[in-house]
């Protein structure tokens, strides 16, 4: 497995759109951080980036390298390696040449304004922990839709639409529905439907770290209310957790019996 | 030597059956051509050698041992690949050395880059090399083995005549070996040329397998296109009006 995640790691770094990556989050880190002089506004306003962002091109990376790499998986797969250590080699491969791209893109600019000696070293790496764990999320999202659909445009459709579904209908959807049933006990419902969207989970994580109620909105504040920070922070992180191993666990499943 | 048993085969893909009842036996040395127009399911067939499809019906044993999602036994295959896709932005050396790190030193790794050209291209990203050279490139992860058994499926794509005259001869050293090949091509030259056996298949069945006399003899030909030709020609007859044929 160390083998195929190696030289994927290699193949991927080196390629053009991990430079473009990591030179956008380095140009709109730094524009920031000149523009607006204070961590904390910079850290919230890099959020709703990364919370959007990383998701899509995690999604986008993951769908379009599995399909266009099917030719050398197929060639690994008659070698004497077990599947499960191809698919998990390549998928690591992938999600950590995107990790290293953000965490440098996003980091260094944070790193040279002396990030780490300021009160904001926490939210700094917990909004690094988020950014980090939403695109190994979604970049085993994206092999588990490659390798349960051969189609490609099929394939290709349906993950985009995992990740419209995620980033935006699924708030509008709970939004819509906490104004219509705006006369019940609603609470329990916030907490279970946010826990249900990665993408949600995230947000809640960064706004209880920064401690920030105004933007919490309703869900937030419900989860604040509910666990109180430090026990949210826990919960919310063990839900992140479960988000990663499930389509890590699926994507296996789905790769030992796949016909290629 | 290794043996190679396919008993009862059958695959289908949603309603679409690809193989059917295939039984067949590679385990005699020398060369066996699957041949068969597109979509025969001659593809199908070695990937389920090679344990990249999974059977619906029966089996193939290796050695004896059913391969079924066991991963053990491809350490006696070579396997050259239709399409000679790679990772892009790794260089022909570290390709290589993927391979070597799965499979261990590949002893005749350096005799083959010699004998193909490729030390030029060595420290070269695989994106900028030609369809050809890549091609090359796939022979040498084949070859730089020395397994008991070579599949080989359309071996000789995008080789230019040099290369593919020391494709032929390479492949006939392994021959005199005693190894085990199989190839699937569409060239009937190569076949006419390096043949022993021939599995000629349609629709998922077997619907010739002999030797090359045997089916030119069979069909009144003297070449193996001719053969195939008239089998074609032939349809569904019976083997009494084959041998009335010939």
């Amino acid at each position: 497995m160390i083998r195929i995640f190696k030289y994927s790691f290699y193949d991927l770094f080196r390629s053009r759109w991990s430079l473009f990556y990591f030179i956008f989050y380095l140009l709109i880190t730094s524009g920031l951080l000149y523009l607006s002089g204070s961590e904390s506004k910079v850290i919230i306003t890099l959020m709703n980036v990364i919370l959007v962002l990383n998701p899509l091109i995690s999604t986008i990376f993951g769908i379009m390298y599995f399909y266009n790499s099917r030719e050398f998986t197929e060639l690994l797969l008659a070698q004497p390696v077990d599947r499960s250590k191809i698919f998990l080699g390549q998928y690591l491969g992938l999600s950590s040449s995107l990790a290293l791209s953000f965490l440098l893109g996003v980091g260094l600019p944070f790193l040279l304004g002396g990030v780490l000696f300021s009160s904001e070293v926490l939210n700094f790496v917990v909004l690094l922990t988020v950014g980090l764990f939403l695109t190994f999320i979604f970049c085993a999202f994206s092999f588990w839709i490659a390798l349960k659909f051969d189609h490609r445009i099929k394939g290709f459709g349906l993950a985009i639409l995992f990740w419209l579904f995620m980033a935006v209908i699924y708030d509008g959807i709970l939004l819509l529905l906490i104004v219509t049933f705006s006369d019940y006990p609603l609470e329990k419902f916030a907490l279970i439907t946010t826990v249900m969207n990665p993408i949600d989970l995230s947000r809640i994580l960064i706004l209880l770290q920064l401690d920030i109620s105004a933007l919490m909105g309703y869900t937030g504040a419900v989860f604040n209310k509910f666990f109180g920070s430090h026990l949210g922070l826990v919960v919310a992180s063990m839900s992140l957790i479960f988000w990663w191993a499930m389509p890590v666990w699926g994507m296996l499943r789905a790769g030992r019996k796949k016909d290629f | 030597m290794l043996t190679v048993q396919v008993e009862s085969l059958g695959k289908s893909f949603g309603k679409k059956v690809v193989l059917e009842n295939i039984d067949l036996d590679f385990s005699m040395p020398g060369i066996t051509t699957i041949l068969g127009p597109n979509a025969s399911g001659k593809t199908t067939m070695i990937k389920s050698i090679l344990g990249m499809v999974f059977p619906d019906k029966g089996v193939v044993r290796v050695n004896g041992m059913v391969v079924n999602g066991q991963s053990a036994y491809k350490k006696d295959i070579s396997y050259l690949p239709q399409i000679a896709q790679f990772p892009e932005n790794l260089k022909v050396t570290e390709l290589i050395k993927l391979i070597e790190d799965i499979r261990g030193k590949g002893h005749r790794a350096d005799t083959l880059i010699d004998l193909f050209g490729l030390r030029p291209h060595l420290n070269e990203r695989i994106t900028i090399l030609s369809g050809g050279t890549k091609q090359k490139v796939n022979v040498v992860l084949a070859f730089m083995y020395d397994n008991p058994l070579l599949i080989l499926d359309e071996p000789t794509n995008g080789l230019d005549p040099v290369a593919l005259v020391r494709l032929k001869d390479l492949i006939r050293k392994e021959v005199e070996m005693g190894k085990v090949i199989i190839i699937t091509t569409h060239i009937m030259e190569l076949v006419e040329e390096l043949s022993d056996r021939i599995i000629y298949m349609l629709e998922g069945r077997v619907h010739f397998k002999g030797t090359v006399d045997e089916l030119k003899l069979a069909y009144g030909s003297t070449t193996v296109e001719k053969s195939i030709a008239r089998m074609l020609e032939a349809g569904e007859m019976t083997s009494d009006e084959k041998q009335s044929l010939a």
